[in-house]
């Protein structure tokens, strides 16, 4: 009876289950998955290429790379991407790096603050700079109340700027969160060792620091370069008709505009450089290790 | 650590103050002041009042919360179930076979969230499944979009899960349904539950993909605010936003406690 027992178990594991492979168990998310997903994704792409006059044809592209609006939003998506994501790099690594090496009491508080902060929408950014930088704010009405004038000087926020400045505050946590995971593995040792031969701050920051944060930098930026390609709500909220990017264009020329071939072809602009992008961020994280 | 000087170190903390807190303190303070007010035209709000939350949590605006909480819970519960089932299934196959699931389930993060919305709208405005114009499309693309993180993140926690209880359990003849439910499922527990919390706090805020297809009666928390904020009316868009806010740090904090409680086990 006991032998019974005990050797059934052994045969099973020497010997898997005939019957259903395991990949038939992947089969019913990945379907669900391409119904609900992959399948509208390829009605977009060939949406893309059938014009509102029927047949099969590249005119729609032909139409929209000539058209000067993609033209102008596609440059003020990248800027506005490349800038916030350099912005973010820098501020989250300048904070970080004071987080995790002038500790302070309170820095617990403040890495808990931005993993709230994270769970926020984006546009909520916005809507404060209304009151922070708004034509009747706090930084404007301090102007006005100090000067007499009639209106203050800061008015950049319909402009693009404005979408930086929000993209910039809003991103930058997402630096932050990798960079002070990787912070969290150097051995302060390191830094006393470097510091007692005499090395100063910035000196031990760009031999030994930097080194070792290069992958959590490199993840974080990559990351947030594709969120900032992709951001949309900000740019809603600061309401400027100076600026347009990719996925505010899909946008109007979905829904104000009616236009759903040039939306498709807008769509999938964004998606090859987006999707691009992500697939580098994966390969760079993966080798990071984060 | 890294500056040893008194003098160095409060200069390091003065800069760093004078960084974070006018650029992440204060737009969430901002807002909450401005949801109190009665009107903002110098440096300082003036005039305390509650009225905004008052117009917030009566008519449009109220059905705009429950629209929300009602869009967050469904679409969370079928994401982690999706995410989850997808995370296993993955887990069980080779290393191929895993990345292709991989890419599969994380495409969504890449595309933009407008995109997927205009997908969305494309493919389920016309027969055969006609749901443009009904909740189930709001709810669906929200499912599409955070599906994603929840996958991940389950996946995340069955790499950190030790192989020797499930196979403690089968070695002891527990069939693989058994271990599932038995084992692996509860162990995974907290794991679910951070991607739950996650999952809602995403779907709270999202508004990119909700812009292009929400129907009149089926208007989500974001949208509102833009709504009202678009129509002049700041205050109460704050006061909204406070809301929002709130709602989704109280499901998070309940949800950790949960999380707490479950890894006793």
């Amino acid at each position: 009876m006991a032998s019974a027992t005990l050797s059934a178990p052994v045969n099973k594991a020497a010997n898997p289950r005939k019957g259903m492979p395991k990949w038939v168990w992947a089969l019913p998310p990945v379907a669900v998955l391409a119904l609900v997903f992959l399948y509208p994704l390829a009605l977009v792409v060939q949406q893309s290429v059938q014009p509102d006059t029927g047949g099969t044809s590249l005119k729609p592209y032909a139409d929209v790379f000539a058209s000067s609006a993609f033209r102008e939003a596609l440059g003020t998506t990248v800027w506005l991407a490349l800038g916030a994501t350099v912005g973010c790099l820098v501020l989250g690594f300048a904070l970080a790096l004071v987080i995790a090496f002038v500790p302070f009491p309170g820095g617990k508080a403040v890495a808990k603050f931005i993993d709230v902060f994270l769970s926020f929408p984006s546009f909520l950014i916005t809507l404060a700079l209304l009151f922070v930088y708004g034509s009747v704010g706090m930084a404007n009405g301090l102007w006005t109340d100090v000067t007499g004038a009639a209106s203050g000087p800061f008015q950049f926020l319909t402009t693009p700027w404005g979408v930086l400045l929000a993209e910039i505050t809003y991103f930058t946590p997402f630096v932050m969160r990798p960079l002070l995971a990787a912070f969290s593995q150097i051995e302060t040792a390191q830094l006393e060792v470097a510091s007692s031969l005499g090395a100063k701050p910035a000196r031990i920051i760009r031999q030994v620091i930097l080194p070792e944060a290069l992958p959590a930098l490199a993840a974080g930026g990559s990351l947030v370069l594709v969120m900032c390609l992709n951001e949309f709500g900000i740019v809603l909220f600061t309401g400027a008709k100076g600026v347009t990017t990719l996925p505010m264009l899909v946008y109007s020329k979905a829904i104000l505009e009616s236009d759903y071939p040039g939306a498709c072809v807008v769509a999938v602009v964004n998606v090859l450089i987006s999707v691009g992008l992500y697939g580098l961020y994966r390969v760079v994280s993966r080798r990071a290790g984060a | 650590m890294l500056v040893h000087s008194r003098k160095g170190k409060w200069a390091t903390w003065v800069l760093f103050f004078a960084l974070f807190l006018p650029l992440f303190a204060l737009p969430l303070l901002v807002i909450v002041a401005a949801s109190f007010a009665t009107s903002w035209s110098s440096a300082l709000p003036t005039g305390f009042t509650g009225g905004h939350y008052q117009a917030a949590t009566s008519g449009a605006s109220l059905q705009a919360l429950t629209t929300s909480l009602v869009t967050a819970v469904s679409a969370s519960l079928l994401a982690l179930l999706i995410g989850t089932w997808a995370a296993l299934a993955a887990a069980a196959l080779k290393k191929s076979g895993r990345r292709v699931l991989d890419a599969l389930f994380m495409l969504p993060v890449a595309v933009p969230s407008v995109v997927v919305g205009l997908a969305v709208l494309v493919a389920f405005s016309k027969p055969p499944m006609v749901l443009n114009g009904t909740r189930w499309i709001v709810i669906l693309a929200h499912t599409i979009l955070v599906t994603a993180f929840a996958y991940q993140s389950v996946s995340a926690a069955i790499v950190r899960l030790d192989p020797a209880y499930e196979q403690a359990a089968a070695s002891l003849g527990a069939r693989p349904s058994y271990v599932l439910w038995k084992v692996k499922l509860p162990l995974l527990l907290p794991s679910l539950n951070a991607a739950a919390g996650l999952c809602f706090a995403l779907s709270m805020g999202e508004l990119s993909a909700t812009m292009m297809l929400y129907p009149p009666d089926w208007m989500p928390l974001p949208v509102q605010i833009y709504a009202i904020t678009d129509r002049g009316s700041l205050f109460t868009g704050s006061a909204l936003s406070v809301i929002l806010m709130t709602t989704t740090l109280l499901v998070l904090l309940l949800v950790s406690r949960i999380r707490t409680k479950a890894s006793y086990r």
